[in-house]
């Protein structure tokens, strides 16, 4: 699975809620470096939602968090 | 719509211990979605782990599951598919684990064919134990106990398994979370000893020791050097150096040792009426 390109990404749809549990989150940053869009941004050791309208919902920082801590509501 | 894993993993358990960036969690999430896909049920299925890091994954999901000694998880894990067929028995663990200490159980549970899936996650390293050099460390690379440099040539787990007679191997990465789920739950539903291999990252005592500048740049690497193995057919020996193929190995039909076991069941019982 490769990320795809930034400016190549069509956003569709409403603005998904991004959902982080600061207690699980140990600041890794792996979902705010391979966010297409630069959703997330790390500040110090917990990661924020900066540019949530810019979300393609490609959940790929869900997928990759390696300690649950980051959930993308679609719907 | 976000996944639901708290609803197989025992309550009160997160946070885990796992180090910020720990790629185990990543591979516990895909064990999660593959377990789901399966439509596994907690009576019916077996974790069975060593000793490790990564041997610690069963002690968080919600299912059957057995913590055992270091390096044997494939021999407990015999013993439950024997006692009892109709479970789908999954181990779990690390390198060192299961290619060190426990390298001959993991061998023969190839050898045998039996029908259970084993998803070792290849760190590289003795991550637990502060980062002794593992018979998977790669030739050159640092660890406490190869301060200069690994003099020793290194094991590829899915070709060991290969070579030992599994009848299903796979490999891919801590990067490639979709593509763990989709083998796991591929290495479940194949009658035979299924091995899938995930490529996995260690900052704390593998990362630090050998330059990396952090966590995501060991998944870049793990994402950069991997080649589906589709892909790599159509590539020179150059281009694939330093590469690793991704995807499944190997496939075959065999006979299952659970199947082979029950006709000496039957044999032996209609000798003694
Ligand atoms: C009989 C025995 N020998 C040695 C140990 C120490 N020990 C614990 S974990 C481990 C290595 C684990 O490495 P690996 O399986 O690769 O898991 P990781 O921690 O890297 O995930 C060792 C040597 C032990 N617990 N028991
Ligand atoms: S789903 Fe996650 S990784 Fe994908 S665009 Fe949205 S915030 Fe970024
Ligand atoms: S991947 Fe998970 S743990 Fe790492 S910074 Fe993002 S939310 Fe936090
Ligand atoms: S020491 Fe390594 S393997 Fe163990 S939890 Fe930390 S990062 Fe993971
Ligand atoms: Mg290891």
């Amino acid at each position: 699975m490769s990320s795809p390109k930034a400016e190549a990404v069509q956003k569709t749809g409403a603005t998904p809620r991004i959902e982080v549990i600061e207690r699980y989150c140990k600041g890794c940053s792996i979902c705010a470096e391979f966010c297409p869009t630069k959703v997330l941004e790390m500040e110090t050791f917990v990661v924020k939602v900066v540019k949530p309208e810019a979300c393609i919902k490609c959940m790929q920082c869900e997928l990759r968090c390696p300690d649950f801590a980051i959930k993308v509501h679609t719907e | 719509m976000a996944y639901d894993y708290e609803k197989s993993i025992r309550p009160g358990k997160l946070p885990h211990i796992w180090c910020p960036g720990c790629g185990h969690g990543i591979v516990m999430k895909g064990l999660i979605r593959a377990m789901d896909s399966c439509g596994l049920e907690k009576n019916n299925t077996a974790l069975v782990s060593g000793i490790g890091c990564a041997s610690r994954l069963p002690g968080y999901v919600d299912m059957c599951t057995l913590h055992t000694a270091h390096g044997r998880a494939a021999a407990f894990a015999t013993g439950v598919k024997m006692a009892k067929p109709e479970m789908t028995v999954i181990c779990l663990g690390g390198d060192g684990d299961g290619t060190a200490i426990g390298g001959n159980h993991f061998i023969h549970a190839c050898r045998r064919n039996i029908d259970m899936t084993y998803v070792i996650m290849n760190n590289f390293i003795y991550g637990m134990t502060g980062g002794q050099f593992s018979p998977c460390t790669p030739t050159g690379m640092k660890a406490s106990t190869t301060p200069y440099g690994n003099p020793d040539p290194t094991f590829d787990i899915s070709k060991l398994a290969i070579g030992a007679g599994a009848t299903f191997v796979a490999r891919t990465t801590a990067f490639h979370a979709t593509q763990i789920d989709k083998l796991i739950a591929e290495g479940i539903k194949h009658k035979g000893m299924a091995v899938i291999e995930v490529l996995d990252d260690c900052p704390t005592t593998y990362g630090r020791r050998n330059k990396f500048r952090s966590v995501v740049d060991m998944m870049k690497k793990l994402k950069e050097n991997a080649v589906p193995v589709q892909a790599a057919s159509k590539m020179t020996a150059e281009q694939l150096q330093g590469k690793f193929l991704t995807g499944v190995l190997y496939k075959e039909d065999k006979p299952e040792y659970i199947e082979q076991y029950a006709k000496v069941i039957a044999k032996a019982q209609g000798q003694a009426s």
